[in-house]
């Protein structure tokens, strides 16, 4: 197994020397095997989307390393690294263009995901047939709304479509932040599904936060639990396993210092 | 109205049409009200002006058309990379640009080139008297056809991501810095050129030229989504087109009834805070009705 996502001893502290300074994440190494599927779970402001920011580069980390692939992207730009790295956030409306239609949103994500395409490339007829079967795989009659605007979209639709586009072109390392948490139950299942099943068929390399413990469980290979900037318990393996919600709720409350943000964590 | 004096209206309409294809790409597609617009259209004027005036009217569209891709690089350059905000860069630009204009020009505030070859005389002596009209509508129908066949392009695309959600353009790969100068550029091109073939065709130029430019630009685009509505881009380009010869032909019905059309910029003025407002005016008015309705029976 090689290599894809190495981290090497990353910090990030916002507004420092100020009274708002917030060491956000703190000396972290991680790596990630190809085909790793982490779920990280840990209560609010421990670092996980910090984490997230650093990787995708909305911010660079103030020390340490990050590899992709081999390749040093620490200070790579964020438009240039999201060619490889997919991310979908909470908020549905984040990931897609309103105005635009499906298709055109669609070929956005497929053209720009294409490195050795010039910028005025364009989709063919073979691209958009592409697509349409794509879309039916979703199971969400979207392919036959090929030219409603995005806007027309429920919010699932729109995360659907989201990760639809993310993993157009396979991505080297997809990121998911709660990615359903902002959807109703039943559509929250559907994604969840949806995703489980697009990670699987592609064999993506994959980083989900949630605050559904079971899903942390049930999902991928290897769960994280962060707390004030650190990981502070890693689970793979049969230890994973042969974890419970119960137990690892239990381990929860004896790693992290502060109360459990009750009102997040879900316990189905 | 004469058919002489319409024809003459629908050539300028497709003249000017070129400004409103630019607002729709900075205005409608990017989401940037850009002020340089009027600055660039005195700068092709002045660029075309002089050169035809050199004898070289051609060369003389083509200056045009780049200064004024220029000027909307500085504008870009000015809110991309520098921080000034849009609105700002835009104003910027555009007062450097008087200075610059006047320069090009020579010092003076206008020339005439009554005299001078152009690209229009010489349209009329190669297709007689619907020369000029084919040739004025040749250049709205070509820039508004590569406008659309560049929207569909991967870059064309981002930029319309970038000005129709700003949220996912960075992590969806696209530099908006990057398009937020191309799309710029290529709408103040236009601009420009519009300039360059309205003094070619007018055979005079002047500093004041593009005062209230980006006002009857978008007023004309707003009245051609008015015919069109403005579901898609393809609409959006035709509403341009025929928003700006509508434009001009209540110009030209003005002016044959005498109204006058230094009463214009007003009313193209109005026409755009209204059409602007409308969604504003007509949430409130239902909100107000459904207030009174809900008071009277609650």
């Amino acid at each position: 197994m090689a290599e894809l996502l190495v981290l090497k001893n990353l910090s990030k502290t916002f507004s420092p020397g100020t009274i708002h300074e917030k060491k956000a994440i703190e000396n972290l190494s991680l790596t990630l095997e190809q085909g790793d599927f982490v779920t990280i779970i840990g209560s609010n402001g421990a670092g996980k989307s910090t984490l997230f920011g650093a990787i995708a580069g909305s911010f660079f980390p103030d020390t340490g390393q990050i590899l992709l692939d081999g390749a040093d992207i620490t200070f790579q730009p964020e438009h240039r690294r999201s060619r490889t790295v997919g991310r979908l956030f909470q908020d549905p409306l984040k990931g897609t263009a309103p105005h635009m239609t499906i298709e055109e949103n669609l070929a956005l994500a497929y053209l720009r995901t294409t490195r050795h395409r010039s910028p005025l490339s364009i989709t063919g007829k073979k691209d958009r047939e592409r697509f349409r079967e794509r879309l039916a795989s979703l199971g969400l009659g979207l392919e036959d709304r090929m030219d409603s605007p995005v806007g027309l979209l429920s919010g699932g639709q729109r995360q659907a479509l989201t990760l639809l586009m993310a993993t157009l072109v396979t991505p080297k390392l997809l990121l998911l932040d709660e990615h359903t948490a902002a959807l109703d139950p039943a559509t929250a299942e559907k994604v969840q599904d949806l995703t489980g099943k697009i990670v699987r068929d592609q064999g993506i390399t994959c980083m989900m936060i949630t605050h559904n413990i079971s899903a942390a469980l049930a999902l991928g290979n290897r769960t994280l639990m962060m707390d004030r900037g650190r990981i502070v318990l890693e689970l793979s393996g049969r230890e994973r396993a042969e974890m419970t919600v119960p137990a690892l709720l239990k381990v929860f409350k004896e790693k992290v210092s502060r109360e459990l943000d009750n009102d997040r964590m879900l316990l189905n | 109205m004469s058919l002489s004096v319409l024809q003459g209206a629908v050539e300028q309409g497709f003249i000017y049409s070129l400004v409103a294809l630019g607002l729709f790409l900075s205005y409608r597609t990017l989401d940037i009200a850009d002020l340089t617009t009027d600055g660039t259209f005195t700068l092709g004027a002045a660029c075309s002006a002089v050169l035809t005036i050199l004898g070289h009217p051609v060369l003389g569209l083509l200056l045009a058309l780049l200064a004024g891709a220029l000027a909307g690089g500085v504008t870009a350059l000015l809110q991309t990379k520098l921080g000034v905000q849009p609105i700002l860069a835009g104003i910027v630009t555009m007062t450097g640009l008087y200075t610059v204009n006047l320069a090009v020009m020579g010092g003076r505030s206008n020339l005439n080139m009554l005299r001078e070859e152009n690209v229009f005389t010489a349209a009329e002596t190669l297709l007689g008297p619907t020369g000029k009209l084919i040739l004025a509508g040749a250049f709205a129908l070509g820039a508004g056809g590569l406008l659309f066949l560049f929207l569909r392009t991967q870059l064309g695309l981002s930029i319309r991501a970038t000005g129709d959600n700003r949220e996912m353009v960075a992590s969806s790969s696209i530099d908006p810095a990057l398009t937020t100068t191309v799309g710029l550029c290529a709408a103040n091109a236009m601009v420009g050129l519009s300039g360059g073939l309205l003094v070619q065709y007018q055979k005079f130029s002047d500093v004041n030229l593009g005062t209230g430019m980006v006002v009857i630009g978008l007023a004309s685009l707003i009245i051609g989504e008015v015919v069109t509505g403005r579901r898609s881009v393809a609409r959006g380009i035709v509403a341009a087109v025929v928003g700006a010869v509508i434009y001009r032909i209540i110009i030209a019905a003005a002016l044959v009834a005498n109204v006058g059309a230094q009463n214009f910029k007003l009313v193209s003025a109005v026409i755009v805070a209204a059409a602007i407002s409308y969604p504003t005016v007509a949430e409130k008015l239902r909100f107000a009705r459904h207030r009174k309705e809900a008071e009277k029976n609650g």
